[in-house]
């Protein structure tokens, strides 16, 4: 694993360069915060955040993206049939990506690349795109990231890693992806490995001290399933909740849509949409039944979901990377950190313990 | 990459009222293209999305059983946006289906087995499936006897009235059908709620024997303790599931009841096996 060392000048030199064959996405202030956009000619990437409100899930899996296209007109030859659509074909990077962030990719990619079924249109998205990560050195005190099995200096995931070395960033390259992106970008300069792997754990020890919020997971695949959703405390935890969907939303692990067609004239296109298990409408029968007809239940689909079943289907941890978002934004203040405490503590048999 | 979201273009070749109150109609579709056939090989238990372009698509279970060749069958109840527009729709229209999908019924596992089959209403579909399949000559020597108890809420609203009345007739499948009433003097079959027929007609339960239901919930719901008084272990009751579905292969998550997806590692489980989930259906 190379380490090059790029000079803060010769970062944006190097991404201008790489806007040639790349289409680039980077944090940008917004009015009230930072989000991911795409970095046209003259703009850089703004490094002076800690992370963006919105999860940049949304570069490789559109909040609405189309499908299928149709006719509907009885002339065409076609009409009423499915056509695919040209797939993206240029590779694109996002640059400055969180390392939570981008872990969350890899997450999500077991969802989409199952073994009976592949989701061509997250997984060529996922394939055409470099994420060149920016670790953290100052973390928010909502992120609890190293116990959900990513760190601020986490490799998971990312293609290249940032590191501010103060006048310089250590760019680790840890993929070919990572090491093409490299080469187009002019970024040449080797650093004396030795040194460089030192600051960089040296920057990384101290920036995982500040983390200063954890959760505790390890019983979780040990709790019977159905015990834990009659646990008594899913009450309380759904109480405020006004089913808002800011949580699934802003999260960059939550994966769920809907389809639907929308036609114009005699042309259409068959849409996926993002949704939320928040939303009554999400599993309601057409004979009006509801498996998940209550806030209470659609609470706990959200934390049984990340925090239990994903555990028990994949064996390798919560579907959580500890970004913080959902707590951060919820209007009612539901802290996942807490219900996983909760859940991770609880004793079917045994009084519930106070959250800790 | 092979797209499974991208559904095989079909035409409607016949249409067929099944009910008296004219909301269930049967469709049989001919495949576009004929090797679409081979591609959409399934077995009975298993269901499609039936996709309309311009209004969308719903998951329906397989009516025709997989000895039927040339032609693949659904039933459907005109229920909302996307049923009631295939309601109106007119022999020759073209539309897709997508599949097969979902799990099946556990053939292997029910192999020399006997069964009883309970039905009520109009999740008969893929029951008819399984009964058409089980009776083909290739088959029926594989398994052991087959009782059907099959209930809706008047003779005119059976399905396949035809088809009962065929194997009323055969020696080799014990038909138990019921209406919930009937002021048809002619009536000659039963009178009463299915978990009442099954109570009086279904054999006991022991180790060679699996029942199969597919109902609405409330049937469901008091078929069971009668299953239960009968014998039957709950790892040989099977079910079939109806959650709300968009993606049917896993992935679009509104389906599941705990990890398990409905459309993917359903639509069929054992009553053993929905034990130990979340009972969100
Ligand atoms: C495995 C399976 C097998 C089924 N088999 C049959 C069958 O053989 N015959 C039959 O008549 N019905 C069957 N259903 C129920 C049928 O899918 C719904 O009645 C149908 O989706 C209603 O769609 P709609 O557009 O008319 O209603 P709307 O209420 O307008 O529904 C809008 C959309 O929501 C979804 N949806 C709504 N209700 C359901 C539901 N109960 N299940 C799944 N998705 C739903 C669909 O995507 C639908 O297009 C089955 C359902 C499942 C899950
Ligand atoms: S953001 Fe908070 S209030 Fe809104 S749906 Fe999520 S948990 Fe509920
Ligand atoms: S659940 Fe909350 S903390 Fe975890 S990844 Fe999603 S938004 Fe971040
Ligand atoms: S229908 Fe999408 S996950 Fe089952």
């Amino acid at each position: 694993m190379e380490i090059l060392k790029i000079k803060k000048d010769d970062l944006s030199k190097g991404l201008d360069a790489l806007k040639k064959s790349y289409r680039l996405f980077g944090p940008a202030k917004t009015e009230s915060c930072h989000e991911f956009k795409r970095l046209e000619q003259d703009e850089q990437p703004d490094f002076n955040f800690s992370n963006t409100r919105l999860s940049p899930k949304a570069i490789i899996y559109p909040q609405s993206e189309t499908m299928f296209t149709y006719s509907l007109d009885e002339n065409d030859e076609d009409a009423h049939i499915l056509k695919e659509v040209n797939s993206l074909d240029a590779p694109q990077a996002v640059i400055g990506i969180r390392p939570c962030d981008a872990d969350a990719f890899l997450l999500v990619k077991r969802n989409f690349d199952a073994p009976d079924y592949k989701d061509p249109y997250w997984l060529n998205a996922y394939a055409k795109t470099t994420l060149v990560g920016l670790a953290c050195e100052k973390p928010c005190p909502t992120c609890f990231c190293t116990t959900a099995g990513s760190g601020p200096f986490s490799e998971r995931g990312v293609d290249i890693l940032l590191a501010d070395a103060g006048d310089d960033y250590l760019a680790k390259v840890i993929t070919d992806k990572g090491s093409a992106l490299a080469k187009a970008a002019g970024w040449d300069a080797p650093s004396d490995p030795d040194s460089a792997t030192e600051e960089i754990e040296r920057l990384k020890t101290a920036a995982e001290e500040k983390i200063s919020s954890h959760v505790e997971t390890d019983h979780l695949d040990k709790i019977d399933t159905t015990a834990l959703h009659q646990a008594p405390f899913w009450e309380d935890t759904a109480f405020a909740c006004i089913n808002c969907g800011t949580c699934t939303f802003l999260c960059p692990t939550c994966w769920c849509f809907d389809i639907q067609d929308e036609t114009c004239g005699a042309k259409g296109e068959r849409l996926r949409n993002w949704d939320s298990c928040m939303f009554p409408i999400f599993t309601v029968h057409g004979t009006g039944h509801n498996p998940r007809g209550t806030k209470k239940q659609r609470v706990r689909q959200r934390f049984m979901h990340k925090l239990k079943y994903y555990v028990d289907k994949y064996e390798i941890g919560i579907q959580c990377v500890g970004c913080g978002r959902c707590i951060r934004s919820c209007p009612v203040n539901i802290d996942i950190r807490k219900i996983c405490n909760l859940m991770n503590h609880y004793k079917p048999d045994t009084v519930e313990e106070p959250a800790s | 990459m092979q797209n499974p979201y991208l559904p095989y273009p079909v035409r409607i070749d016949e249409i067929i009222t099944e009910t008296e109150d004219k909301n269930l109609k049967t469709f049989k579709f001919v495949f576009l293209n004929p090797e679409d056939e081979e591609k959409f090989a399934y077995r009975a238990g298993q269901f499609a999305e039936l996709s309309i372009a311009g209004k969308g698509e719903i998951p329906i279970g397989i009516a025709s059983s997989p000895t039927e060749k040339g032609f693949v069958m659904f039933t459907v109840n005109k229920v909302g946006l996307v049923s009631t527009h295939l309601h109106a729709m007119q022999v020759g229209d073209i539309m897709g289906i997508r599949g097969p999908l979902g799990n099946s019924y556990p053939w292997d596992v029910v192999k020399g087995k006997n069964l009883v089959i309970i039905g009520g209403g109009f999740a008969f579909t893929t029951l008819r499936s399984s009964i058409i399949y089980l009776l083909d000559p290739q088959n029926r020597a594989d398994y052991g006897n087959i009782d059907v108890i099959y209930g809706a809420r008047t003779p005119g609203m059976l399905l396949y009235r035809d088809e009962l009345a065929e194997w009323e007739a055969r020696d080799d499948i014990n038909m138990h059908i019921t209406v919930d009433g009937t002021d048809d003097p002619d009536w000659k079959y039963n009178t009463g709620f299915v978990p009442t027929i099954a109570d009086q007609k279904a054999p006991p339960g022991d180790d060679d024997t699996y029942a199969i239901i597919c109902g609405p919930p409330i049937m469901i719901k008091f078929t069971q303790p009668v299953l239960d008084r009968n014998a039957y272990a709950h790892d040989h009751i099977i079910m079939s599931l109806e959650n709300r579905m968009k993606c049917g292969v896993g992935m679009c998550g509104r389906c599941n009841i705990g990890r398990e997806f409905v459309c993917k590692d359903g639509p069929v489980f054992t009553l053993a096996e929905l034990n130990k989930t979340p009972k969100e259906y």
